[in-house]
């Protein structure tokens, strides 16, 4: 497995540079309550409608751990192939803030819920291991609105006490593809577990990303700097992208890198120092005397244990062992759950008789581009499984050919019709008697006498215009192996 | 009956389970002794039109099966009571009204009782004498310019002064025990966990507990088994077998081992307080216990531990206190400076001063020195009474190293105030459970407290011994109603 072509490096006059990257992912916890009380979590409701007094930090309230969030956390953990601490604290995070109710934010500092785990990426040259430093839970903040008022600025408190898991990887990464594989694994995992919703357009998923860049083949870290709060994979590449240019830039002129938190701009596509080191916060962590340490049994994680679903890596191996698919087909098929449960449906309805390589085609090509094109998800797909798997049935009993199960499959898309029922109401199954074909086609040489005897002279390529005929003289319906056959026979 | 305001909790609940009294009756004698008795200070808020509707209401149909009916009661300020303003003494929630109430005052109205209205304390509760409030000092019935204690001072001169016929205070370091004390009554600090935290300002979260004040320990035990209940609203709320405090309360302590603690021999500790202290030792013999010298050796270090882990702890639950949601707020230019001037303004200098102390011992770089340095040596104080209860059943001590001192003579001198908690505070760290009891009077006539230590959740052996004690002291308050008109 050769690296040298996919190496990202950052080339200058004398010099190669590799990029070390590291992300802080901050992802919601897909729950109905937040961590510490029982307001909702719902997307886009009225500013302020989801907010209880522990919430908004009302004199003598109390946070209580919402025992489901854990859960999540911990089946996260597992998915991550992680260690679980069964002892953790909940630490406070101090701060002021306008939309941090509280003047702090209840996280774990010292002792997080889940250690060590790793990741794998499917690259085009091959795996890559990412390591997991940890995962800890935390409270997000709520939300500062200074466009609503010249003069004040606007607090939504929706947000506030909503559960986060951070998972902090370790330096693995090492270029922008790497990165935006890291993001789509860790999302296809927890979308996999139901424990994050992974929509970054939502916010659900958004990270902090680290980036230090060293002479290529140094063993040494170079001076990081944060880029903090990137919503999108592309973001997150052109941010990558601009600051391990402005890094090596200065090493180049002979500077040396501060070590501080940036912002990406993503208008003007450039990073902009928010805070150096000096300024940073002094958070004051200390442990939240008003929670106890969580203390989680190991009956408790082995019952979760035991109701981890299939994660993609292993369905990856079953689809590759079962259904004889090839590595790139299983990758594909695997990397969103939705489309892995659609292909299983499809696989389901297929029956005794399947072709498997002809569904993962119409799935991976006709399916998708149509997703594509309507800006769909597979979720919300108009053909549903078990009328692509009739659809795909029909290709390979021979009842109508790939080219009009296209056409069939154009009017399938006009509410999910049963392409059994299109064929025969357009009368579009194919031709598949001998003799028809067979009288179809002595018709067709006895028209065309000169050519054929062309062709037998010699002009092969005549065959291809003998096939035409005869796919038009049946309206396409005709099968063309059939046709093949009968032509080569009678054309000799 | 014109005695009503003398009567103890007790007396007034069976007469009016008796019905020689009304709850109406009742409620008026407290509002009219508590209205001639504004010079002493002891209310931030008076709820006495509200009280009066609730008694006659009571009388209409009264449910004479609850433990506290048609009660009145007045309640420190640190208690969110739904509907009524709740300061905390700071001015920081001078126009703070909540719209719940805590756990702990919600069973006291379950079982019948009526608010009259929310009672003085300490800033925060963060003060020894009452003089941090932003609502003024207290006065102790006892005598004229004379502390309560704090920081349950408002509460400690209203059931001194029997301006309400029992309380609750708040018990961080000694704010139940050392104004009980001063005022010769008797302040119940339960096992960290056994009262809910539900709906208190929070002063430092590790420490503070709810607890009854009262005339006397019946009383005391009484109020103990309406408050303490396991509440699922605050994780650290423990789920224990309750005890029937006032009806397994006994004087029968014959047997019981009682440890005196070498280290309570605090230097330049005044003779009067070293002689109450040995009167004590020999009630409890009197009564049949045996006392038992022991050795809890870190007790000097508990008070400086309790100044880094409290402050600490105060230093981020007061940050919530940022004049952007609720309460006080100054105008500024920015957020930042919205933030300086609010807190700058909102905040008494006791408070302060014990934001800062927190927000340094918490600070990198001094976190490992001061804060986790702490903590460890709180577990050393834990772990000597537990060595300790291997041998005894209870501890006595004093609960003050002196009698009340006059407003005004300490404020100048933090650390001489600080020194008042020098017995009180090892209980908290420890999470134990302390009962302050009057015992004597000092040469001024002021009144001494001793205080005896449990095992945690063992609050009814200490009632049952500070019971016992009672019997055989038989304390006289002397109330001389100085301040009535």
């Amino acid at each position: 497995m050769s690296k040298k072509n996919s190496e990202y490096l950052i080339n200058r006059k004398d010099n190669q540079y590799e990029v070390v990257i590291g992300l802080e992912v901050h992802a919601q916890v897909l729950s109905e309550s937040k961590l510490f009380s029982t307001s909702a979590t719902k997307f886009g409701a009225e500013p302020n409608t989801q907010v209880s007094l522990v919430d908004a930090a009302f004199p003598g309230m109390l946070p209580v751990i919402n025992e489901f969030c854990v859960k999540q956390a911990i089946k996260t953990g597992i998915g991550l192939n992680a260690k679980i601490n069964k002892r953790s604290v909940f630490d406070r995070k101090n701060y002021f803030y306008a939309d941090l109710p509280q003047g702090y934010q209840i996280s774990q500092f010292k002792d997080p819920i889940v250690g060590e785990g790793k990741v794998i990426l499917d690259m085009p040259d091959g795996q890559k291991e990412v390591g997991i430093e940890r995962l800890h839970l935390e409270q997000d903040a709520g939300k500062s609105i200074h466009d609503l008022d010249p003069q004040n600025t606007f607090v939504d408190l929706n947000r506030s006490g909503v559960a986060l898991m951070e998972i902090v990887s370790k330096p693995d990464l090492r270029s922008p593809d790497e990165v935006s594989a890291y993001i789509k694994k860790l999302r296809s995992i927890m979308r996999y577990l139901g424990t994050c919703d992974g929509n970054m357009q939502e916010g659900s998923l958004r990270a902090d990303v680290n980036v230090s860049v060293r002479a290529k083949g140094s063993k040494e870290f170079g001076t990081r700097c944060e880029i903090k709060n990137v919503n999108s994979i592309k973001f997150m590449q052109m941010a990558i992208e601009y600051e391990a240019n402005r890094q090596v830039d200065l090493i180049e002129e002979g500077k040396s890198i501060d070590q501080e938190t940036r912002l990406f701009d993503t208008k003007k596509n450039e990073t902009r120092s928010m805070r150096s080191k000096e300024d940073a916060h002094d958070y004051r962590y200390f442990p939240d005397p008003d929670l106890l340490p969580l203390e989680v049994s190991d009956e408790f994680v082995k019952e979760l244990k035991n109701n981890i679903p299939e994660l993609p890596d292993d369905k990856k191996k079953r689809f590759i062992d079962e259904f004889k698919l090839s590595p790139y087909e299983a990758t594909i098929l695997v990397s969103d759950i939705d489309t892995a449960k659609y292909f299983e449906e499809v696989v389901a309805k297929m029956g005794k008789n399947k072709d498997m390589k002809l569904a993962v085609n119409w799935i991976t090509g006709e399916l998708f581009a149509v997703l594509n094109n309507q800006n769909l998800e597979i979720s919300q797909s108009p053909v549903s499984a078990k009328n692509l798997a009739i659809l795909v049935n029909l290709i390979k009993n021979g009842t109508i050919s790939g080219k009009i199960a296209k056409t069939v499959f154009e009017l399938m898309l006009d509410g999910d019709k049963d392409p059994q029922k299109i064929v025969e109401e357009k009368g579009l199954k194919q031709q598949s008697d001998p003799k028809a074909i067979e009288a179809l086609i002595d018709k067709i040489i006895n028209d065309n006498r000169e050519k054929a005897i062309e062709y037998k002279q010699g002009k092969e390529k005549l065959f291809g215009f003998f096939v035409g005929q005869a796919m038009k003289a049946s309206g396409g319906k005709a099968n063309p192996q059939l046709i093949n056959d009968i032509l080569k026979k009678k054309l000799q | 009956m014109s005695d009503i305001t003398k009567q103890s909790l007790t007396e007034l609940v069976k007469n009016i389970k008796d019905k020689k009294l009304s709850s109406t009756e009742v409620t008026k004698a407290f509002i009219e002794r508590s209205e001639k008795s504004k010079e002493l200070n002891a209310y931030i808020t008076e709820d006495f039109t509200t009280a009066l509707d609730k008694a006659k209401k009571f009388d209409q149909k009264p449910n004479l099966d609850l433990k506290l009916p048609g009660i009145p009661m007045a309640v420190k300020d640190l208690f969110c009571t739904k509907d009524v303003k709740t300061t905390a003494g700071s001015k920081i929630l001078n126009n703070f009204v909540p719209t719940y109430e805590s756990t702990v005052t919600d069973n006291i109205w379950r079982e019948g009782a009526i608010l009259l209205g929310k009672l003085n304390c300490d800033e925060f509760a963060m003060g020894s004498s009452n003089e941090t409030s932003f609502f003024g000092n207290v006065q102790n019935p006892i005598d004229k310019d004379l502390v309560p204690g704090g920081s349950s001072g408002g509460s400690a001169s209203a059931v001194a002064g029997q301006l309400t016929p029992i309380t609750i205070g708040t018990d961080t370091g000694g704010s139940i025990r050392q104004p009980a004390s001063f005022t010769g009554t008797v302040g119940l600090k339960p096992t960290y966990g056994s009262c809910s935290r539900y709906g208190i300002v929070a002063f430092a979260s590790s420490l503070d507990q709810a607890g009854p004040m009262a005339q006397n320990v019946k009383d005391c035990a009484l109020l103990q088994e309406v408050i303490s209940t396991y509440d699922p609203k605050d994780s650290t709320s423990i789920d224990f077998k309750r005890n029937q405090n006032s009806k397994e309360l006994t004087n029968n302590i014959k047997g019981k081992k009682i440890g005196i603690p070498k280290e309570y021999r605090v230097d330049g500790m005044p003779k009067e307080i070293e002689d109450l202290w040995q009167k004590g030792i020999q009630y409890v013999k009197d009564c049949g216990a045996e006392t038992i010298d022991i050795s809890l050796p870190h007790t000097s270090y508990a008070l400086p531990t309790y100044y880094i882990v409290a402050p600490a702890e105060a230093s981020s639950n007061l940050a919530r206190y940022d004049g952007v949601k609720y309460g006080f707020r100054a105008k500024g230019e920015n957020l930042i400076d919205m933030y300086e001037k609010t807190r700058s303004e909102g905040f008494g200098a006791e408070v302060q001063r014990r934001i800062m102390i927190g927000t340094y011992v918490l600070s990198s770089g001094y976190y490992d020195a001061y804060y986790l340095k702490a903590q460890k040596v709180r577990k050393l104080i834990k772990n000597d009474f537990d060595e300790a209860y291997k041998k005894v059943d209870a501890i006595l001590t004093p609960s003050t190293p002196s009698s009340a001192f006059k407003i005004g003579e300490k404020t100048n001198d933090p650390v001489s105030m600080y020194l008042n908690d020098i017995f009180t505070v090892p209980v908290n760290l420890a999470g134990l459970p302390g009962i302050s009891i009057p015992a004597g009077h000092d040469s001024k006539g002021y009144p001494l407290g001793l205080q005896i230590i449990g095992k945690a959740f063992d609050e009814q052996n200490i009632l049952n011994i500070a019971f016992a004690m009672e019997e055989k002291i038989n304390f006289k308050n002397k109330i001389t109603d100085w301040w009535i008109k």
